[in-house]
């Protein structure tokens, strides 16, 4: 199962490194990794895409705990929870046709236009992973020159935060 | 306030920390703090002949008293060189506190001469590092590593210093904290109350226990706590390779070491057990063998200080994380409490079961398919002579599983050996920094002629010093345990595994101004060693030819259940 694990974790050099040589050590899997200082510049927060069973998960989340640096670390996918990713996709778009079905595609998806020139075109688009990967799949692959994704950040749902 | 350079700094918080040794070598990025150990008499530096051998120095003197040890290396090579014994420490959760030099800071990231990213070479065998961005900082980081080194689950603390860090001509106000605060680092102090609750209901329910506890009873201090908990309740008790003297050797309950080499009455309790209590104890795959066919009627209560290793491996029904100390002691306390006793008639069929097992293979060699000396003879004989009171040190090989096996160990932390990472050329090293720190002890290193030979240069360190150790080497001629597994498993193709063209460790050890004993024959083995143990301030090596043929059995069949061993060359469960 997919599971998005959010780390809080002091804004120390050295920190992050940790956190991925923990992952490659231990035989972990990283789908997607997103990290930046918080409102408190003394943390940062990291989210990790990752697929495991549950003891795997369950070793992950321990082993992140162990690290000196790791102030907190949540498995959001435990809880109810929103996740979002930001993509960047650039695209020929050389005919009126093709410019015209872009847009179309776009506007179903929400996404906004934000560069054009005479022969391309670059929709930004933000949403779960998977709205990400259908957009993709509806423009289908032929036009396609760059895609750029940021990786996924959560946050919990409701009251519950990751915080101090 | 005291105005210091960053260098004298570092040997000043030693000295606040209450170190008395330090262990290293000097190199051009740590001649500033050098310059200051040379200007003060209260921490004693030892300088050794390789810097791995400081490193385990500092870990044995960790082993041996639960304190972190220290050790001081220079950039690059030294610190490369010290990066085995970080990871013996590591594997095998020991407190040490590495300080390393490191190019100036403007310098780093440019190839310099002696540079390495010792950060991040070592990152994966260390517990935490830090690199000193300030000369400020000195004191409450080298308090951090000690703190982070020796509390919750132990492990070796990496410090990295640039030598711009050091220059003595900068100076800044020193205080050494007195203690250490940290937001994302608390260790927990006692186990949760309701779960040790559960695992005593299910101990007094047990018809078939074992109590297997590992080395967090050791580093743990919690043996006492094991003992009285154990005698108590009457049930079997079962050490790992790392927890060897956490029960007294000697007494009836205690039914030897467990897992590939483990004793065949421990390894058959463990599989037909209904209760497993674990403490400090990882089930590693040289405990567990085949996970799949692991124990198949036991329910676990696992209780260890570190999360991650609970249910890492094998799944607890009772997952207890804290302290072993405080847990057992809790657990004690809640057993002469609760109004349930063992059941009396189960617990005598079960021992009754046991004490046939011991009495069908327990601790058995065969003497008469050779002339030659055994090595599991040698070691009972150490056992003897010592009264099975000495510190033994212990190198990697057959005549580390002989010593696990027949050295009687009543009392912790006595048993010193590399069990996680398995380092040949630990013992000598290790052997030094027990008797440095203990010198009316007796404090022997149990090694082989390969082992023995990965560290040799150590002899002159004790030259240097004084350091009295005895060596036993058991001289079978040859990497016996890999011999022995190309005996079990590729024909008995040798490839590799002849020690050809050894020293005459005589000569050799006479260079360095010690005594050498060749010893060859059963009759003569008790006079020697005793001749040995007699001479109280010299360093003795006896070389004792044994057995080349020999293997260690019990060994369990890989892949196979708890109960599936090899009991001789011939024989099988
Ligand atoms: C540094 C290192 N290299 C290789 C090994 C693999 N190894 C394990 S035991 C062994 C043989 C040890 O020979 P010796 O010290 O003579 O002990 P014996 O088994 O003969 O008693 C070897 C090569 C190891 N444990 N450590
Ligand atoms: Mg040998």
């Amino acid at each position: 199962m997919r599971h998005i694990i959010s780390v809080l974790m002091e804004n120390e050099p050295g920190a992050l490194s940790r956190v991925v040589g923990l992952f490659s050590q231990r035989n972990f899997n990283i789908e997607s990794l997103t990290v930046a200082p918080t409102e408190d510049e003394t943390l940062s927060r990291l989210t990790v895409t990752t697929i495991g069973d549950d003891r795997v998960v369950e070793q992950i989340t321990k082993q992140l705990n162990k690290l000196i640096d790791v102030v907190k670390v949540v498995d959001l996918t435990e809880g109810d929870h929103l996740e979002r990713e930001l993509m960047m996709i650039k695209m020929k778009a050389n005919n009126g046709t093709v410019r015209a079905e872009i847009k179309r595609t776009a506007d179903i998806f929400r996404g906004t236009i934000i560069d054009v020139t005479p022969n391309t075109f670059t929709v930004q688009l933000v949403g779960s992973s998977s709205k990400l990967d259908a957009f993709i799949e509806a423009l289908g692959t032929s036009n396609i020159m760059e895609v750029v994704r940021s990786g996924v950040s959560g946050i919990a749902r409701g009251e519950k935060i990751l915080a101090l | 306030m005291e105005l210091l350079s960053g260098a004298e700094m570092v040997v000043r918080a030693l000295r606040d920390e209450g170190v008395k040794y330090i262990y290293g070598y000097p190199g051009g990025a740590l001649l500033h703090v050098y310059d200051a150990i040379f200007t003060q008499d209260d921490v004693e530096h030892i300088l050794v002949r390789h810097e791995q051998a400081a490193t385990h120095m500092a870990d044995a003197y960790a082993r041996a008293t639960g304190k972190a040890g220290v050790a001081l290396v220079t950039s690059g090579p030294g610190a490369t060189n010290a990066v085995t014994g970080i990871a013996t420490a590591y594997m095998d959760s020991i407190p040490m506190v590495v300080i390393t030099g490191q190019v100036m800071s403007h310098l780093i990231g440019e190839d310099a001469f002696q540079e390495t990213d010792m950060i991040g070479i070592s990152r994966p065998v260390v517990k935490h590092s830090f690199s000193v961005q300030s000369p400020e900082e000195i004191p409450s980081i080298i308090k951090k590593a000690f703190h982070i080194a020796e509390s919750g689950r132990p492990g070796p603390v990496v410090v990295d210093i640039p030598k711009d860090m050091t220059t003595p001509t900068e100076r800044y106000e020193y205080e050494y904290p007195k203690s250490v605060k940290m937001r994302s680092y608390n260790p927990i102090l006692k186990g949760h109350t309701g779960q040790i609750k559960k695992a005593v209901d299910m101990l007094l329910a047990a018809k078939r226990p074992v109590i297997y506890t590992g080395g967090g009873v050791i580093m743990g201090e919690a043996s006492e706590q094991l003992t009285e908990l154990a005698q108590e309740l009457g049930y079997p008790v079962t050490n790992t390779l790392m927890g060897l003297g956490g029960y007294p050797g000697t007494d009836k309950q205690f039914i030897g070491m467990l897992g590939m080499h483990g004793s065949y009455e421990a390894n058959m309790a463990m599989h037909h057990s209904d209760l497993i209590l674990a403490v400090g104890a990882r089930f590693d795959d040289r405990v567990t063998n085949g996970t799949d066919k692991f124990c198949p009627t036991a329910k676990i209560v696992h209780v260890d200080i570190d999360p991650a290793s609970i249910s890492k491996t094998i799944k607890a029904d009772v997952p207890i994380v804290g302290p072993a100390q405080a847990v057992l002691k809790e657990m004690l306390e809640q057993v002469q409490s609760s109004k349930k006793e063992p059941c009396a008639d189960s617990l005598k069929a079960w021992w009754e079961q046991i004490d046939e097992w011991r009495a069908r293979h327990g601790g058995r060699y065969k003497t008469d398919d050779t002339e030659l000396m055994k090595p599991q003879h040698v070691i009972e004989m150490l056992s003897k002579v010592t009264n099975g009171d000495a510190y033994v040190c212990s190198d990697v090989g057959q005549h580390q599983m002989f010593a696990a096996q027949y050295y009687k160990f009543n009392k912790p932390n006595r048993w010193i050996n590399s069990g996680g990472l398995g380092t040949m050329g630990f013992g000598l090293p290790a052997a030094m920094g027990v008797k440095l720190n203990f010198p009316e002890e007796e404090v022997v290193c149990v090694t082989g002629e390969g082992s023995i030979q990965m560290n040799i240069q150590e002899l002159s360190t004790i030259s240097q010093y004084d350091i009295p150790v005895k060596v036993i080497c058991l001289n079978n001629q040859s990497l016996g345990m890999v011999r022995q597994w190309q005996d079990m498993n590729y024909e008995s193709r040798h490839s590799q595994s002849y020690m050809k063209s050894l020293p005459d460790f005589m000569a050799l050890v006479e260079s360095y101004g010690h005594v050498g004993i060749k010893v060859e024959r059963y009759e003569d083995l008790e006079g020697a060693m005793r001749e040995a143990f007699a001479m109280k301030d010299r360093m003795v090596f006896m070389d004792i030819a044994v057995d080349p043929f020999e293997h260690v059995y019990p060994m369990q069949v890989p892949r196979g259940s708890m109960r599936d061993m090899w009991l001789s060359k011939t024989e099988r469960t």
